[in-house]
């Protein structure tokens, strides 16, 4: 009743309402399917295994945090976080370490091959990891480093390294080559002028690309499960073999899959102003 | 930009080259290796020819996995293409609720597949999922493990949850770096909001979208963990994949020669398919002057 006499009283705004709404609603409906999945995952790991299988409730009915604790203080959990966080950030540090120069090499010369080479790295992107399961199996198996952190992080290398050398070599792009000239005419050292006049300059750019890495190493499972037994097994791989004697615990195995959502958000509320411009190159 | 020639440059790209060939050209010649030999065991090898490429090509079993992946995939493009194109439209410019919207639409992006497949297999439960208890409620009997179209329904759904924010978010930033001028343009000319989107806003998106296309028919075309989570493949094969045969072959049965050749011609599929978007896209960018 009231938003009908609004309409007839302000006859101009009734013309820009609509197209606004349908832009809002859209939205909130996209959000919401995007959240309420999660939600339900929260929602699971506030609950015990009991009150999961014995009603169906929208919300928890006595929320407790006892899956965090089980799972906080379990060695044999919360292990799998650290293996995790281990060898993603050595595969980030390897990754960047390795693209930034040649990134530099892609961006500013053309040399015999570069085009061939360019493209190659980009294949190793788009490589079915389960290609290159068994055969990493093996590799890793014969030069002793299977089991290791450091195994999964050169394995996580294959898609990373292409991924990082493509961003980079898009900010890069932007940096006008006057300053290099400039930098060689005062007297720097190529070294010297790349960690201390270019790499600030493309710091936004350095972030965005170990934000990828960080996301696409953090996220993978099949190559991490099969690279890993005991010593480094990273928790995505730990969760899924939570089926015990007495079935599956719901409410641990939502716990653990929340606590391996808090790294990713955390990393996007720090690089949010960063991701559009890493998208806006169109290079992920 | 104009580049100096300079094949000192291959020193830079030295570290990635070794790097590279350690991870990606030493397994691959193992596969290679593999799939023209047979073995008793002992790591006794001898030379099979191209046997196992004829059993792996004439193999039902890889026909129809095959047939799966590219319904899959197209039905996936079909889907997430349109509706990250709308969602970017409908975003918020700027400000506060830009950063909200950009912040929630990617933490699908971020979570692991393993756990993106667990939320869809506990959503799908009639006992103990939202979505399953809502459907059993208005009596729709949903059971995704016996059910294959309730499978596929689940596994489509599930991805356009997990990767349409990727579209989404290159479409947008594509939007972003649309000049005003165009749109005062468009608005002298008063061309219907159709039009602006027809003759502005999706040419000036072309190359996004089509890094988004390429990703997206990639990343689906070798899909594993979250079907692998929640159907296993099933019910029976209804949602084995390629991959998902792939992986029970080479590291279930530990049928070394057939998986490598599979191998092969699953990477080269794709392969032809990069080649062919990268040509289109680099031949763009230099259309553009870029």
């Amino acid at each position: 009743m009231a938003v009908t006499t609004n309409t007839y009283a302000t006859p101009v705004r009734s013309f820009a309402l609509p197209k606004i709404r349908t832009k809002h609603v859209i939205m909130v409906i996209y959000l919401a399917f995007m959240l309420i999945p999660i939600y339900w995952l929260f929602k699971m790991s506030l609950q015990t295994n009991r009150e999961i299988m014995s009603g169906f409730t929208l919300w928890p009915q006595n929320p407790t945090l006892d899956n965090y604790r089980t799972i906080l203080t379990d060695r044999s959990w919360y292990i799998g976080y650290i293996n995790s966080i281990t060898y993603v950030v050595m595969n980030t540090v390897l990754s960047l370490a390795v693209a930034l120069p040649a990134a530099y090499a892609f961006s500013r010369y053309r040399f015999l091959g570069d085009k061939h080479l360019f493209f190659w790295l980009l294949t190793n992107r788009m490589a079915p990891p389960a290609v290159f399961a068994l055969p990493f199996f093996q590799l890793y198996s014969s030069v002793g480093l299977f089991d290791t952190h450091i195994a999964v992080a050169l394995a996580h290398t294959l898609f990373n390294v292409p991924l990082a050398v493509w961003i980079l070599e898009g900010f890069m792009r932007g940096v006008p080559k006057e300053i290099d000239e400039t930098a060689y005419i005062d007297g720097y050292s190529f070294p010297k002028f790349f960690v201390k006049i270019f790499m600030p300059l493309i710091a936004s750019g350095i972030g965005v690309a170990a934000f990828f890495c960080f996301m696409f190493s953090w996220v993978e499972l099949l190559l991490s499960r099969t690279l890993t037994a005991v010593n480094a097994q990273p928790i995505t791989s730990i969760m899924t073999r939570t089926v015990g004697a007495s079935g599956i615990d719901w409410g641990v195995l939502a716990a653990a899959g929340i606590l391996t959502i808090v790294p990713g958000a955390l990393v996007i509320y720090f690089v949010r102003n960063y991701i559009a411009k890493g998208f806006a190159l169109g290079r992920v | 930009m104009d580049k100096i020639q300079n094949n000192k440059a291959w020193f830079l790209v030295l570290p990635v080259l070794v790097l590279v060939a350690f991870s990606a050209v030493i397994p691959l010649m193992t596969v290679v290796n593999y799939s023209v030999q047979d073995t008793f065991g002992n790591n006794v090898f001898f030379w099979e020819g191209l046997g196992w490429f004829q059993e792996v090509l004439t193999s039902k079993q890889v026909h129809s996995a095959f047939g799966r992946q590219l319904m899959f995939s197209g039905l996936i493009l079909a889907i997430q293409i349109p509706l990250g194109i709308l969602i970017a439209l409908s975003m918020p410019k700027k400000g506060f609720w830009a950063s909200v919207c950009l912040v929630l639409m990617a933490l699908p992006l971020l979570i692991p597949w393993n756990v993106v497949g667990t939320i869809w297999q506990i959503l799908g439960r009639a006992d103990i999922g939202l979505l399953g208890y809502t459907l059993d409620a208005l009596n729709i009997n949903f059971n995704y493990s016996r059910n294959p179209v309730h499978a596929w329904i689940i596994v489509v759904t599930m991805d356009v949850w997990h990767w349409t924010s990727l579209v989404a978010l290159l479409a947008y930033a594509g939007l972003q770096s649309i000049p005003q001028a165009y749109y005062q343009a468009a608005k002298i000319d008063q061309a219907s909001r159709w039009k602006v989107f027809r003759y502005i806003e999706l040419p000036k998106m072309q190359g996004v979208l089509l890094i988004a296309i390429l990703l997206r028919f990639i990343d689906s075309f070798m899909i594993y963990t979250e079907p692998f989570v929640v159907t296993g493949g099933g019910p029976g094969t209804a949602t084995s994949f390629l991959s998902i045969d792939l992986v029970k072959m080479a590291l279930g049965q530990f049928d070394l020669g057939p998986a490598a050749a599979f191998s092969i011609m699953y990477f080269l599929v794709i392969l032809l398919v990069s080649w062919v978007f990268y040509t289109v896209m680099t031949n763009l960018d230099k259309a553009e002057g870029r």
